[in-house]
């Protein structure tokens, strides 16, 4: 039992991370709880699908089938990130802020919030896969009591929700004004360690090798399979050995999104010059 | 597109394409059975890319995981797949099967 609960826990943070970070991204857009929920669900769904077809999908591509799959789905989940922070730049900052008041803005919060609940169900799709690989292997091999795995299970879950619970206490701590500023930052940084990711991905299979040599090495200051560095691997895309495709990757994000933001933001205006 | 991009996008385009093999060596095959790895060493040469031939002749799933190869791949039951490592400094690099940890365990040794 604790075997499965360590293991779905480690897998459920990553999940946790990201639904805490959309919940308070998108507070005080009406019915965001929902959509969350609803995020929830079919990456809780398509987890079991994927687990289900998990050996045909890896048989694809010549045996690299689940590697593509996971950088479609992050880049998919990039595309979203991306598309949620240059929606919020583009409607400026009072209408996001002021979003319950207006009434057509009700069905445009819609737009980024059912972005944001697309990213929701990625994270738990690829995490939930592996737990429900790892449960189902524990189920069919008999080695630990049924009720024993569910429990774990069920621990584990409710340990990445403790982890989503947690962050969005401590961004709630961030005074109102900058809370947008800060959660525009947090899904920058989101974007890019999942860009990086992607990059490792294809260099599994096979694919982007020419620039796969370590850049430098930081286990000794953080490992990556820590605690610590897992959570700072889904928040920054923190990783030990990084080569220079995935820096690339990964700077390549933070400017793409920032760059596309500041293109799209109305012109705001300016104090009258000082007389004289 | 400014003409000025083509020579930075041409080689980008270069940089993704598959590992053409013509430094790597030959693939090695690891078996997964019982919820252990066959070999659990495995000998590689240093500074070369590697391909891992991976059988899981178990029944259930087995994820491959090793922070210091990077590499991270789920290996469906009685399933096998392709790993490709990046060209490795000399020395050892543990990896585990992340689904019975206590029993798969393995070292990459690169010499």
């Amino acid at each position: 039992m604790l075997a499965a609960m360590l293991i779905v826990f480690r897998e459920m943070i990553e999940a946790g991370l990201i639904v805490g970070i959309v919940l308070a991204a998108s507070r005080g857009v009406p019915r965001r709880g929902r959509m969350v929920t609803l995020g929830v669900a079919g990456g809780v769904a398509g987890a079991c699908a994927v687990a289900a077809f998990a050996g045909r999908i890896a048989g694809l591509f010549a045996g690299s089938g689940q590697e593509l799959f996971d950088t479609a789905v992050l880049l998919a989940a990039i595309a979203m990130l991306t598309w949620h922070n240059v929606w919020m730049a583009g409607h400026g900052r009072s209408i996001a802020q002021d979003m319950r008041r207006l009434g057509t803005a009700v069905s445009e919060g819609r737009r980024p919030l059912a972005a944001l609940g697309i990213v929701v169900g990625i994270a738990v799709l690829r995490e939930g896969a592996e737990a429900v690989l790892f449960l189902y292997g524990i189920a069919t091999s008999g080695g630990t009591s049924i009720p024993g795995m569910m429990l774990g299970g069920a621990l584990g879950v409710a340990g990445g929700a403790a982890m989503a619970a947690l962050i969005y206490a401590g961004l709630l701590a961030i005074p109102a004004g900058r809370l947008l500023a800060v959660t525009g930052w947090l899904i920058t940084l989101l974007a890019a360690g999942m860009a990086s990711q992607a990059v490792a991905f294809l260099q599994q299979a096979g694919y982007a090798q020419a620039w796969s040599a370590p850049l430098w090495d930081t286990s000794w200051l953080l490992r990556d399979a820590s605690l610590a560095g897992r959570l700072l691997h889904t928040l920054i895309g923190y990783t030990a050995q990084p080569d220079a495709a995935q820096l690339a990757a990964y700077l390549a994000t933070i400017v793409m999104i920032t760059a596309l933001a500041r293109a799209v933001r109305p012109p705001r205006r300016t104090a009258p010059a000082a007389a004289g | 597109m400014p003409r000025r991009f083509l020579p930075a996008l041409a080689a980008i385009l270069l940089g993704l394409a598959p590992v053409v093999a013509v430094a790597a060596a030959p693939p090695i095959t690891l078996m997964i059975q019982n919820h252990r790895f066959v070999p659990s060493t495995l000998v590689v040469p240093a500074h070369r890319p590697v391909q891992i031939l991976v059988r899981n002749l178990d029944p259930t799933a087995e994820e491959f995981d090793s922070s210091s190869l990077k590499i991270e791949k789920v290996f469906a039951g009685r399933s096998q797949g392709t790993l490709f490592l990046h060209p490795l400094a000399p020395g050892r690099y543990r990896f585990q099967g992340e689904y019975h940890p206590a029993t798969a365990t393995g070292v990459v040794v690169a010499k």
